[in-house]
Parts: C-alpha cells; structure tokens; sequence
C-alpha cells in the first residue's frame, strides 16, 4: 500500500510538468525534516506558536504531495498547539517515521 | 483555448519552499514574471523597491504573518492600489473572511488549483488595469485624492446632499476669437488654456467635472469634503487669472491671440454624485447653488471684473483676499436678490 495517494501525486505532476517535479521533491526533502526539527526545538523551549506553524507548514506540504497520512498526523498536531496543547505523547516520532517512508517513496517518484 | 492576458508582474509571499516553486513554476508557465519572498517583512521591502502588479500572500508566515503584511499595505497609500489574493489552507477560512473583509482581492485555497490560480491571477491583473486606467482618467481631472475616492466608492452610489463650492470660467467672446483664425489655432489655445485652469483648480482640490466649448465648471469641496471649500475655490480663481497674465504675455510674443476669462463661484448646498450611463458618466451636481454660479460667471461680463463670488463664499474667505461689495442682483428666473461680491485680483 503506497504512502502516497497517486491521483493527487499524479494532478500535481501535471500541474507542475514533469519538469519541476523534482524541483518539488527536491524542496520538500530539503525542507521537511527541518520543519520537524523545529517542532522538536519548539516542544523544548514550549514555543506553541512556533509549533503550530511548523505542523501547519509541513501539513500543507504532505497534502500537496497527497502524502495523506503524514498530513493528518501534521494536522493533529497544529490543531493541539492551536489549543495550547503541548501534551503531544510519542505522536512527533510518530511523524517522523511517516515523513522516512514518504520520503522513500518520494525519491522513487523523482522523473 | 486560455484567454488572451497581458503578463504581470508578480510576488509571491510564503514562507514555505515547495508552495513557493509550486506558485512561481505555475504563474510563470502562464507568461508571467515572477518574484518570491520568504516572509512578510522582506514582502514589503520589495513592494517598497519594485513596482509590483499582484501579490500572492500566504497568511502564516513567522516574523509578520499575511493578515500583518495586508494591514500594512492597505495602510500605505503607495501599495494600497496593488491587488493582493491571500493563499491559505482550507482551515484558515476564518482568517480568509478577515483579509477579504479587510481588502484583499480574492483567496485562494492551498493546494492550489492551477486553472483557479491562472483564473484568478488573470481577474485580478485584469481589474487592476481598469483600475489603473480609470485613475489615469481621473487623475486628468482630479486631485490624486479625490480619484482613490471615486474609485473606492465606485459608481454605483447614489447622490448625496453636500456643502460645497461651484466654479464656471469661460472665455470672454470666445465665438469671435473662432472665427478670426484657424480652427487649429483655436483647438491648440484651447487645450493650453485648460491645461493651465487644470492646474490652478487641482492644485486647490477643485474637481473639473464639464468642459463645454471654452467652458469649464469645477467642484470644491466634494466628492472629499474641506472645510476650505470657499477659500480653495477663490485661491484657483486666483491663481487661473495669474497664470491667463502669463498665458497672454506669451500668446503676444507669438502674435497670438490673447484672451479674457469670467470666472464664478457660488457656495451651498448641492446633490453631487455620477450621472450619465454605463457608458459615459461623470461626477457632478446639480442645484440652485450651480445655477447661481453660471448666472454669476454670466455676468462678469457686464459687471467688468474677472471673478464674482456670492455672498456665502466671501464669507469663508480670509482677510487677504480682498473682495468688494457690488450690491444685489436680480437674476433672471430667480425669486430673491443675490448679493455679488467681486474678487480683487493679485
């Protein structure tokens, strides 16, 4: 079962061309495991705000991906910090193992 | 086939890479020039720098968000005119309704559609160049002031009851001056008379809302109301007569014709607002007060002097303006006596 929903993986290659898609994987690759990194930082210093931006940035990406998953899990996560709810449990390394395998899964997909 | 649409000029404001590269490849693609900024303040710092005809504005953005960024701009009189559509995730709808309340062009939801996102951008870049051509029309006319309001309230509105100043000029014998040279000549000093009334009158934020023939008749203290309305309206006559010394001196230099003026202003209450039609409108206002100042010019003629005020405006006027009592005149059509003042020219 793929991590990524294809329609929408296939609608934003179409969108892009197939040129820019890798441009697009490249940025995501780059940027997400620093989106978490701060999510990470912010958890320590209980920086809600940052928190919640970062989720909701990482959320928007993995939708755009039709990475589904680690985009309700981004979600979840903003929507606590919106909260002020900082009591995240394991959720973070949780995120973290489904940001690896969209990542796995993203490199194959580069054209 | 994609509708024919003139490029722009754009920036795109996210703080997140892949919906940078995803807006700028998309909007390029479409013929645009495309430039992104990373958050809000360096959004501005560019708007500040580069002439910009849309800006795509995400609302979460650290440092200053969107809605911070939106604020900013409507604020400022030199971005102000800048459409901006605001890109956000579904779950912002309410701080979308906020922006849009506020003044932003249109939203659109993240991820992005790309037909709505060229959709969109097109609308807008299309509204923003009527925009732009209207204010140029405008600005023909009016103070800067004056055109930014017309152009927020639109035509649509309704007229209104407002306290203000009505000015008529014309040339004197005007139809004579026609006949005695060639009807190039005639077309040229007028255009250069009125390209100097222009001035006089904007300059004291007078409207120039008709021309007709060598006439002209312009509107103080409306559509924007100034307390001054009495005081501007008088000023431009003055300063019209200083510039007509000028316009005359060099008319005589060319052994061109030079020419008189009548100008008059009366002071009250009017209806302003547009008239016309879909297709040919203009600002006006109808009234006694504007009939008072046509029969006012009308009879600087006879009365010798180059601007006649009533009553009313000689009283909003300060003491260096010199004015002089000529007594009550009867109108024709006119049921009571209006008192004439004549101005003193400088």
């Amino acid at each position: 079962m793929s991590i990524i929903d294809q329609a929408t993986f296939h609608e934003l290659k179409q969108m892009s061309g197939a040129d820019f898609i890798n441009e697009l994987i490249d940025a995501f690759l780059e940027d997400a495991p620093n989106m978490i990194q701060n999510m990470r930082t912010a958890l320590d210093k209980k920086d809600v705000e940052s928190f919640r931006r970062n989720a909701h940035s990482l959320k928007s990406n993995a939708n755009t991906f039709g990475a589904t998953e680690l985009g309700v899990l981004a979600k979840e996560l903003e929507f606590m910090a919106k909260e002020n709810n900082l009591e995240v449990g394991n959720r973070l390394e949780v995120l973290n193992e489904t940001f690896g395998k969209v990542a796995e899964e993203l490199k194959g997909m580069r054209v | 086939m994609r509708p024919a649409h003139e490029p722009g000029y754009l920036l795109i404001v996210d703080d997140n890479k892949v919906n940078r590269i995803l807006l700028a490849r998309g909007l390029e693609g479409d013929g645009h020039k495309v430039e992104t900024a990373e958050n809000g303040k360096q959004a501005l710092e560019k708007l500040r720098t580069d002439s910009f005809d849309l800006v795509l504005l995400d609302i979460e953005m650290p440092e200053m968000n969107g809605y911070q960024v939106l604020e900013t701009c409507l604020q400022d009189s030199e971005l102000r005119n800048i459409p901006i559509i605001m890109t956000s995730s579904l779950d912002e709808i309410d701080s979308v309704v906020k922006c849009v309340e506020l003044g932003a062009e249109d939203y659109l939801n993240k991820p992005v559609n790309p037909i709505l996102l060229r959709a969109r951008v097109n609308a807008s870049l299309e509204k923003k160049r009527l925009r732009d051509e209207q204010r140029k029309l405008f600005r023909t006319f009016a103070t800067k002031e004056v055109a930014d309001e017309l152009l927020k309230t639109g035509f649509s509105l309704g007229g209104k009851y407002v306290n203000a100043s009505v000015m008529f000029a014309d040339i004197r014998s005007f139809t004579t001056i026609g006949e005695k040279q060639e009807p190039s000549d005639t077309i040229e000093l007028l255009n250069n008379y009125f390209a100097l009334m222009f001035e006089a009158i904007i300059g004291h934020n007078g409207t120039v809302n008709q021309l007709e023939g060598d006439g002209l008749m312009a509107i103080f203290g409306a559509p924007i109301h100034h307390d001054g309305h009495r005081e501007h309206a008088v000023r431009a006559a003055l300063e019209m007569i200083e510039l007509l010394k000028g316009f005359n001196v060099e008319q005589a230099t060319q052994n061109k014709i030079q020419i008189k003026i009548g100008i008059g202003i009366a002071t009250g209450r009017v209806i302003a607002g547009y008239t016309g039609t879909q297709h040919r409108a203009t600002y006006t206002c109808v009234g006694d007060t504007v009939n008072i100042a046509a029969r006012i010019e009308n009879h600087t003629k006879e009365a010798q002097r180059p601007i006649l005020i009533d009553q009313y405006t000689s009283e909003g006027l300060p003491n260096d303006i010199e004015v002089k009592a000529l007594g009550p005149m009867l109108f024709k059509g006119k049921q009571q006596p209006i008192h004439i003042f004549a101005v003193k020219p400088n």
